[in-house]
């Protein structure tokens, strides 16, 4: 269903243009529901567009060279990753690809001299190391039962994942928290308001590099979304509704907690979201070695 | 008005530093953004990294130890920027103008776009002052691609 090329390149195409549409989208009905939590009324929907459009009309101030080029690998390597998965691609390569944009990102946080975005760059390395087992573990149990890593072999399933895999729903919470830099775990940067070394691994970004940054996370919120749908490949509206569920759960923790330390972050994500999604996996081996 | 103009009213990020006033202001600065005055509606927010300001709101007298900070956050700031003056010491120099250290209003040392006098200044005065700088950014825009078109 998702490999014949008509389709590939209509895939292709909403993975590049529609999905940070989407992602915008969704970043401003978070800081919407944000306000709201907080009794505020808060901005317009559209509020994350015209953050980027007037970071572009800047006139930036760099840092350095390394870092504008480290800022648009992670640019296309999210992109790349967005299509990956969404053209029914290797997941295994789609982490990959992943990671290496974080990388790229961490890169050019560290190639800058403000200690800011130094002691940020560390923090970075550290929330890929607390989400990246989670998602390997996640990709894992999709293997385990569809027995391929292709994502398109998901849609050929009867039942949806959710059904053998439940606690995967708790597993992408911490991921969603880790990976979007939500309160407790807004470490390495911080979104909205919130300052945390000055800005984190982005305070030498300025003007359109920063608008980069800002496009990333839209892209990265879409692609949440469809790691969501995955759970769910039957009914992608139910699924849709699942990874809305997650990003809710999400917001609402970020509004009720306070930010820890980055030992606390590595601590939950191994010693509850390691073992959560282990357990999860072990009871799925359990039942495909008994119907074998 | 081109969508650039739009989007940079629809979007001031504020940097505010305090010169050495006596935290009224300061005060008053933060109360905008609580859920009473709200100005995230606005789209406003307050950042904490000159790289990411757009307008710079200062309160307090420039005195001559502060001056050197102010004018390296303003040098900081990415084009097109705007400052605003809060309170009267930020204005004038208010009630320390003849003190030894100070220098005088916040212009004495950088351009300031908007004056919001009071002591201190009300919430709603700082908002009109905010609104007024974001209405003057268009021509601000214009004067940068100006100068630069001579420049180059």
């Amino acid at each position: 269903m998702f490999l014949n090329s008509g389709n590939t390149v209509l895939i292709v195409f909403m993975a590049v243009f529609v999905a940070p549409l989407i992602g915008g989208l969704l970043m401003g009905i978070d800081r919407i529901l944000s306000a709201r939590l907080q009794g505020r009324i808060g901005p317009p929907i559209l509020q994350p567009f015209y953050d980027m459009m007037k970071l572009m009309s800047k006139k930036p101030i760099s840092g350095t060279k390394i870092q504008i080029i480290c800022v648009f690998v992670y640019l296309v390597s999210m992109i790349l990753s967005l299509v990956l998965l969404m053209t029914g691609q290797d997941l295994l390569v789609m982490v990959l690809v992943l990671a290496m944009g974080s990388i790229f990102f961490i890169l050019g946080g560290f190639s800058v001299k403000s200690p800011y975005s130094n002691i940020g760059a560390q923090r970075e390395i550290l929330q890929v190391l607390a989400y990246e087992p989670l998602i390997i573990f996640y990709v894992v149990a999709i293997y385990l039962k569809t027995g391929s890593f292709m994502t398109f072999k998901v849609f050929e399933l009867k039942d949806p994942l959710l059904y053998s895999m439940p606690l995967f729903v708790v597993a992408l919470i911490i991921i969603m928290v880790i990976k979007l830099r939500k309160s407790p775990f807004d470490l390495s940067t911080s979104h909205h308001a919130h300052q945390e070394l000055v800005k984190g691994i982005t305070t030498e970004l300025s003007g359109r590099h920063l608008a980069v940054i800002e496009l990333v996370h839209m892209y990265e919120m879409a692609l949440l979304m469809v790691l969501a749908m995955l759970l769910f490949a039957t009914n992608l509206w139910i699924g849709l509704a699942l990874g809305l569920f997650c990003l809710f759960a999400t917001i609402v923790i970020d509004n009720i907690t306070a930010r820890l330390t980055w030992s606390d972050m590595l601590r939950f994500a191994w010693k509850i979201g390691v073992p959560i999604t282990a357990l999860n996996l072990a009871v799925i081996y359990y039942f495909s070695i008994i119907k074998k | 008005m081109s969508s650039f103009d739009t989007s940079n009213i629809k979007s001031p990020w504020i940097l505010h530093y305090d010169t050495g006033s006596c935290n009224g202001c300061d005060i008053e600065v933060l109360a905008c953004l609580t859920p009473l005055y709200d100005v995230e509606r606005f789209g406003i927010l307050n950042v904490g990294n000159p790289r990411h300001a757009d307008i710079l709101v200062i309160t307090g007298a420039a005195n001559k130890r502060s001056a050197r900070v102010l004018r390296n956050l303003y040098e900081q700031m990415p084009d097109p920027k705007m400052v605003v003056a809060v309170g009267i010491c930020a204005v004038s120099g208010g009630v320390l103008h003849n003190c030894y250290n100070v220098l005088g209003g916040v212009d004495k040392v950088i351009p300031v776009d908007v004056y919001v006098p009071g002591c201190a200044a009300r919430p709603e005065a700082i908002i009109d002052g905010i609104v007024l700088a974001l209405q003057k950014i268009p021509e601000k825009r214009k004067l940068l691609k100006s100068r630069e078109a001579k420049t180059a």
